[in-house]
């Protein structure tokens, strides 16, 4: 529980370590929302002064990070120039689907990397091996977006999946069961796009740790001791090999986070990535700012989630940490 | 009466990237009588292991057995299926691996390893088998079996931990242990302690063993037999008081001069110091034309380095590979 307090307390700081950061990044890039109203001779430089003093942009960084920073504890972020609103409840809605497709690929990519690694460890030679060896390279070696417009191309092509989006047109008129499966339809391409690309990473920590466990003495031991191989697999080899894999899957989440952002921008899905996309290209200050922290938001409670399953998986960290 | 495990002519060659193969064990044969201690001596790397991984039919990948027979209770172990071997393994013949530390899944429960072989080898309840693991847990010393059985292995101490791997070696009451080096990873007073149980299950429980040790000590109390190994073969065998008392084999005399044995009480010898056999063990792939230890014998005859010599019985009850002795 100490450790777990730790980790949180570390997570804290690494969110107001990253804000302060992004805050200063994104002040240091040239030009503001209304710098390009300049270029328009029919907005005066009176009109602009008066729009970035009403926007607070006159005063100076510490007191606009401080009151942005207040504008945090009341969950507004701050204001969007563009959507001329508070960022908070631009981002819920975006979190949240964000949330439902790096969740969803997480949770497949790893329901499938731990049968398939385990099995590879078993078979060191032969095509098995050689098939899995080829393919993780492969797909190791596709870039995330080539994989993302492949996949865009085929569900054109076929027709088999819908290409974009969330929800199809009329979605708010369905029944609540063809609301889910509208949005499972929709998730089936960008989840694909997000657990071929990483995958290929899992499988390979997976089969290298379950193939060192099952090297282990321990392991030959329990085989010396007439071990079904079932159970020298389930109970021995994997609960041994868990502890690496389970600081993993804090590492695939943040992972899988970046590369969604990126997919969900190929395939028009309405989470975190265009709305940052869109905020960074018009220069929309707090809402580059809110993303950020939500990925940031994101990632630290991932690593926390580690942590907690680590702590449940392994005793002898449970007898350090007392 | 027939021996309970009969091993004849094993030859265990391991592949080796350079060239020829790793000769492991050649022209190996002993017998283990029911209910008596066997015990095999000999350096690192002599074939020790190898020999008890090859009775389990857990040899690694990269080793063969080219030739020989292995029999427990007159069936032939070798070529059997890994079902089968399953059902011999933990059951019937048994093991003791060197080292706890490493012999015991660091993420489970002591009760859940103990009470698994049994599970694996009885149609028993979950609870008959926790039941059993418990008593089990008891038998090997443990004054409070139940708060061993909710431990974790790191909790324990090597010595305990030792228990708790000779636990799940006779929860099944095999016939046959095998046990290797079983005291060689832990401290002196701990050493005499596992030892002494040992000694005391295997008279209660009418145990074979064949006990692989560097520790003469153990091998002295425990055995009635010894055999001496040397490069994969047995260079001396007999009764454990004469063989240590009077070895035959040049090499045999070396091994007992090197290695430290404490005075036995009521012994009027004094301690002497001891004196390692000059040169090393040879490379197992390079294995020379006459006899392995020939390079290093103090004794060599001209016949040595033509032909490995053959085994004799120079006197009631001692096999001997020694040149020396008309082989």
């Amino acid at each position: 529980m100490v450790r777990l307090a730790r980790r949180a307390l570390h997570g804290l700081l690494l969110l107001i370590g990253v804000s302060a950061l992004s805050f200063l990044l994104v002040e240091l890039a040239p030009g503001d929302y209304f710098a390009e109203m300049r270029l328009d001779p029919r907005v005066s430089e009176a009109t602009l002064r008066t729009l970035r003093s009403r926007y607070g942009l006159d005063r100076p960084l510490p007191e606009r990070y401080l009151r942005w920073v207040a504008s945090l504890a009341r969950g507004e972020l701050g204001y969007s120039f563009a959507y001329g609103q508070p960022v908070g409840p631009l981002l819920w809605p975006r979190v949240r689907n964000t949330l439902l497709l790096t969740v969803t690929a997480t949770a497949l990519a790893w329901m499938l990397a731990v049968p398939l690694g385990a099995w590879w460890a078993t078979r060191r030679r032969g095509p098995v091996n050689a098939g899995l060896a080829g393919v993780t390279a492969a797909l190791l070696a596709l870039p995330d977006l080539v994989l993302a417009l492949g996949l865009l191309l085929l569900a054109l092509r076929t027709g088999w999946f819908p290409a974009g989006g969330m929800v199809s047109l009329g979605h708010e008129q369905m029944a609540w069961s063809e609301r889910v499966g509208d949005v499972a339809a929709h998730l089936v391409l960008p989840v694909t796009a997000l657990v071929l690309g990483i995958l290929p990473v899992l499988v390979r920590y997976v089969r290298a740790g379950v193939a060192d466990a099952l090297d282990a003495p321990f392991v030959r031991a329990a085989r010396a001791h007439g071990i079904p191989p079932r159970h020298v697999m389930f109970r021995h080899a994997l609960p041994a090999a868990a502890n690496p894999l389970i600081s993993l899957f804090g590492l695939s989440l943040a992972g899988l986070l970046s590369t969604s952002l990126l997919v969900e921008v190929v395939m028009s899905w309405p989470g975190l990535g265009p709305l940052l996309l869109e905020a960074i290209l018009a220069r929309d200050f707090y809402l580059v700012l809110g993303p950020v922290l939500a990925s940031t938001l994101l990632l630290v409670s991932g690593n926390l989630v580690a942590d907690a399953l680590l702590l449940a998986a392994d005793p002898r960290i449970r007898a350090a940490g007392r | 009466m027939p021996a309970l495990l009969e091993v004849r002519d094993l030859a265990v060659h391991y592949a080796d990237g350079h060239g020829g193969p790793v000769v492991a064990v050649d022209e190996l044969s002993l017998d283990v009588p029911p209910g008596e201690v066997v015990g095999l001596l000999g350096e690192s790397g002599c074939g020790k292991s190898t020999l008890l991984l090859a009775i389990l039919g857990l040899l690694p990948r990269s080793a063969r057995v080219v030739n020989g027979s292995i029999r427990f209770r007159g069936r032939e172990l070798l070529g059997l299926g890994e079902p089968e071997l399953r059902g011999v393994r933990g059951a019937e013949v048994s093991i003791i691996f060197q080292d706890p530390a490493l012999a015991l899944n660091p993420v489970r429960r002591i009760g859940s390893q103990v009470a698994e072989v049994v599970q694996a080898h009885r149609r028993w309840s979950g609870r008959r088998c926790r039941d059993e693991a418990l008593s089990m847990l008891a038998e090997v010393g443990f004054p409070d079996p139940v708060r061993i059985h909710d431990s974790y292995p790191h909790e324990l101490s090597g010595g305990q931990r030792q228990r708790v791997v000779i636990a799940q070696a006779l929860a099944c009451r095999p016939a046959l242990v095998l046990a290797d080096e079983p005291t060689a990873s832990l401290d002196s007073t701990t050493q005499a302690e596992v030892r002494g149980l040992l000694g005391a299950l295997q008279r209660r429980l009418g145990l074979a063993m064949l006990v692989v040790s560097h520790d003469l000590g153990a091998l002295a109390t425990l055995a009635r037999r010894v055999l001496v190994m040397y490069a994969g073969r047995l260079v001396e065998a007999g009764d454990s008081a004469r063989v240590f008392g009077d070895p035959l084999h040049p090499y045999s005399r070396g091994l007992l001069q090197a290695l430290p044995r404490a005075p036995e009480p009521g012994s009027s010898r004094e301690r002497r110091v001891p004196s390692p056999i000059p040169g090393s063990s040879p490379d197992l792939a390079r294995l020379p034309a006459g006899c392995a230890f020939e390079p290093r014998c103090a004794d060599r005859l001209p016949a040595c380095v033509d032909r490995p010599p053959r085994e004799t019985r120079p006197a009631d009850g001692r096999q001997v590979r020694c040149f020396k002795y008309g082989g």
